[in-house]
């Protein structure tokens, strides 16, 4: 183990300095700093090249020149940006920053998204909604991030600005939503004609009542949850979250779960004078995020019975979700004087904060949200192709394997088959593919953050490179590159963690 | 090896089953991959309409000394015809419009008159020119670069690896903004060979797995004793046997690289002015959405179109080259096929018939299409 870390890691350096030292070339030849210049038209022209070439040493041979940029960006120093003068360290910092918010939500979401989609849709091979979804994957995968980033701005943006002005859906378009999702819940939940028939027509009176409810409370203008919604979405997600993972019949589970529930509710109102008497921070809200797990894990332990750690596992999952519905809660109470201080045009299109805006911590959570809508759901919808994809043919080809009709000639559920024997191996492959996406994601999303003007990386790597400002271009290299060796080893490491048949030392 | 529990094979299992049964009759492994490809419906109609759109590129408004049958080039500033320069083209009347017709300029002109048809016609020319040649530089540098790594081994093998390790370590886009940004004055083709130089990595490791795999096998020792050379192993032997990994893969190279040449172009790295790309115009079009929106949807549409078509006809080589993924039997199916079982058999029984009577003779499976 130790000695393959260390080869790995050895290897790892060398190829990072020949990358490096090969870009270093490429980018000195992309990169003219003196275009400006020799276009204008002042009188002390020559002066001015002259003055540029001492500057940036440009009479000095380039492979001398990457020695004494690697020699000072080794001891701490990753140069400067000439051209506005600013100091590399702090603008790669601020924008790995920037990045790090766009990607993550991006990132699990469309994995989560992605999975899901892709198993149900292995599951219902060459069904109708298989193919769906196999001609959406297929759109999808082949959309320009431009194209849809471009369209979202357009419509996402202005569209549901607009929208919001007058929120009415007209009840026509309402109950047309809740056709296509009925079929589309029937389609995918599968089964005999009347099972289907039930499924869709559930689904259907679901979406109309969501909606209906949406409309006539006004929600669109002062959205909230309130403990009755957190109560019903907590006990849905803990019915959810037991049918999949331990089976309706696991009784234990299910009032586990839903005892977390309620003890979501309960704490509602106490926790509101919490939050009013406390100066929230990031710290204090992962904390409490914590405790929720740990009270999850509790009440699943006191529940007991022969398979603690089921209940324990489904527990803990809905405290999660029941505490992030309380944090969107607290999120949402300070829509409407964030709405009314943008002057009702509350999802912007360009940056990832409004300047000046002041408020509670609650206020600065929202516009960091609002600035990333749009954003995500580009690097969402482009991703989710890939996973449904992947996971999809994934879970064809263990639900093909001879261990399945094993599982199911000895007469297991079919949850058991698909949760336990099938899915779980379907995430093997998905593991050396994951941990590369979200590492080098922090590389940053170049086209999306260019259009939305998110001063993230690859925002400013494609603005030093187009400015021949070799500094923070190289600065970014280095970074993205040792991300990258690192992403492959962690891969290996996480293939060999998964599957046990994988040995590292071979 | 079948893996349907059914003891008759389903209704719409009866062309995959022909499929098999020619094999026995002794078709060409080419000819079994060709049945394959050309039953698959979507690779067809990508097939078609991309057919379609490389003549449409080429024949309107031309290439080199052939001049195309339009008559703008994309470059002149005509007179607006229509306010804001709005498409001339018109829907026939069931469509809504008032008689299908061209018109001056069916796709519109921008802000200062040019026709957006013939640059749309030019960006996509660039686009299927920059792919091609992507393609086709990426998959002769991979196919000779991996069979000798994966033929020879050794000291080849190590150099190609750590190759594709450095290559994996910066982002494609990366790398294709650095060249961009290199060969912007050279113009489109000198940037489509730079990126072919750099893409063809993931195709080298592919084609060295297959080579090491079968370069072990008996009919190589068996070739090798008729004393032929290793050129003629490498070439007649064992890429034959590989070819299907080349072509699946090039192919689903090319539909990412048309992004990447679009992307990139976007960005203002790619293809520059004089030359024209879909992306291209789309970055400088896209202000205009609003009041002139024939300017940012026709390149959009066609970039679309050609990845769509390109993805459905790598999606069609892969299962004809590679047919593991069969259907899977579901439980609600193998439930049904159990009553029709029990059904047949009582009924058997109740007629007093031979055991072992003939199950019911219409599957209730509803025929899905084969793939």
């Amino acid at each position: 183990m130790l000695s393959f870390l260390v080869r790995r890691v050895l290897t790892g350096l060398a190829t990072l300095f020949t990358a490096i030292f090969l870009m270093f070339l490429l980018v000195n030849a992309a990169s003219d700093p003196l275009a400006d210049l020799r276009q204008s038209t002042a009188p002390n022209k020559q002066q001015l090249i002259a003055q540029r070439i001492e500057l940036l040493d440009l009479e000095t041979n380039v492979v001398v020149r990457f020695f004494t940029w690697l020699g000072s960006f080794l001891t701490g120093d990753p140069g400067v940006a000439w051209r506005t003068g600013q100091d590399v360290g702090p603008l790669i910092s601020h924008a790995i920053g920037s990045t790090l918010q766009l990607v993550t939500a991006a990132t699990f979401l469309s994995l989560f998204l992605g999975v899901a989609v892709g198993v149900v849709s292995a599951l219902r091979q060459y069904s109708s909604f298989d193919y769906m979804i196999i001609f959406l994957s297929f759109l999808l995968y082949s959309l320009p991030s431009f194209l849809v980033a471009v369209l979202l701005k357009q419509w996402g943006a202005i569209g549901f600005n607009d929208f919001l002005a007058d929120a009415v859906i007209p009840w026509p378009v309402i109950l047309g939503i809740a056709a296509v999702g009925g079929l589309i819940w029937s389609l995918a939940i599968g089964g005999p004609p009347r099972r289907r028939l039930q499924v869709g027509l559930v689904a259907a009176a679901a979406t109309v009542a969501m909606l209906a409810y949406l409309q006539l409370t006004d929600w669109w203008e002062n959205p909230t949850l309130g403990p009755i919604l957190i109560g019903l979405l907590g006990a849905a997600t803990a019915f959810a979250v037991v049918a999949i993972g331990a089976g309706l019949h696991n009784r234990r589970a299910l009032y586990a779960s839903l005892s977390t529930v309620a003890l979501g509710v309960a704490i509602y109102f106490p926790m509101q004078s919490f939050f009013d008497g406390i100066l929230e921070t990031h710290l204090l809200i992962v904390g409490l995020g914590l405790l929720a797990l740990g009270s999850g894990l509790l009440i699943g332990w006191l529940f007991g019975g022969p398979d603690r750690g089921v209940s324990m596992r489904s527990a803990s999952i809905t405290a999660v979700v029941v505490a992030a519905l309380t944090f969107a809660d607290q999120v949402m109470q300070v829509w409407v004087p964030y709405s009314d201080y943008l002057r009702g045009r509350p999802i912007p299109t360009f940056g990832d904060q409004t300047p000046n805006l002041g408020g509670s911590y609650w206020v600065g959570i929202l516009d960091t949200y609002t600035h990333l809508i749009l954003p995500s759901l580009t690097l969402i919808l482009i991703a989710f192709a890939a996973y449904t994809r992947y996971s999809r043919s994934s879970m064809l080809e263990v639900m093909n394997q001879d261990y399945i009709r094993t599982a199911r000639a000895k007469g297991l559920p079919e949850r058991v088959v698909v949760v336990r024997h099938g899915f779980r191996n379907t995430l093997i492959p998905l593991a050396t593919i994951v941990p590369i996406d979200i590492i080098t994601l922090i590389g940053g999303a170049i086209i999306t953050e260019n259009i939305f003007a998110r001063p993230g990386m690859g925002q400013l790597f494609i603005k030093s490179l187009l400015g021949a400002e070799i500094d923070p271009v190289m600065a970014y290299l280095v970074i993205t590159a040792s991300l990258a060796i690192l992403a492959n080893i962690v891969a290996d490491l996480v293939y060999a963690s998964v599957d046990p048949r994988i040995r590292l030392e071979a | 090896m079948t893996t349907t529990p059914a003891p008759q094979p389903a209704e719409s299992d009866s062309l995959e089953n022909a499929i098999e049964l020619k094999e026995v009759e002794g078709l060409s492994q080419g000819q079994i991959v060709r049945a394959r490809f050309f039953r698959h419906k979507g690779a067809m109609v990508g097939l078609a309409v991309l057919i379609g759109i490389i003549v449409l590129a080429f024949s309107s408004v031309g290439v080199g000394s052939f001049s195309g049958w339009w008559h703008y080039t994309g470059n002149e500033n005509g007179a607006i015809v229509n306010p804001r320069g709005a498409p001339t083209l018109s829907m026939p009347t069931w469509l809504g419009g008032d008689g299908f017709s061209l018109g001056e300029h069916p796709l519109g002109q921008d802000e200062i008159g040019r026709d957006m048809f013939a640059q749309v016609m030019r960006g996509t020319q660039t686009s299927l020119m920059v792919v091609a040649i992507i393609g086709v530089v990426a998959a002769l540098i991979g196919v000779i670069i991996g069979s000798a790594a994966g033929f020879y081994r050794g000291r080849i093998d190590t150099l190609l690896m750590r190759t594709t390790d450095l290559f994996i370590t910066v982002p494609v886009l990366v790398i294709g903004a650095v060249i961009g940004r290199l060969s912007g004055g050279i113009g489109g083709f000198a940037f489509a060979a730079m990126m072919g130089l750099v893409l063809w990595t993931g195709l080298a490791r592919l084609v060295r797995g297959e080579f090491l795999g079968l370069r072990e096998r008996e009919f190589i020792d068996a070739a090798r004793v008729a004393g032929a050379s290793d050129l003629r192993i490498i070439f007649k032997h064992i890429l034959p046997n590989a070819i299907g990994v080349v072509i699946v893969s090039t192919t689903l190279l090319m539909s990412s690289a048309i992004l990447l040449e679009t992307a990139l172009s976007y960005l203002g790295v790619g293809i520059v002015r004089p030359d024209i790309s879909l992306g291209m115009l789309i970055s400088e079009y896209q202000g205009a959405f609003s009041t002139r929106p024939w300017l940012f949807w026709w390149p959009g549409l066609f970039i679309v179109a050609i990845a769509l078509c390109i993805n459905f006809i790598g999606d069609g080589l892969r299962d004809a080259f590679d047919p593991r993924q069969k259907r899977i039997p579901s439980a609600s199916k193998m439930d049904r096929q159990m009553m029709v079982q029990r059904r047949a058999g009582e009924a058997a029984v109740a007629g007093g018939a031979a055991p072992g009577g003939v199950p019911a003779s219409g599957s209730d499976d509803p025929g899905a299409p084969a793939r």
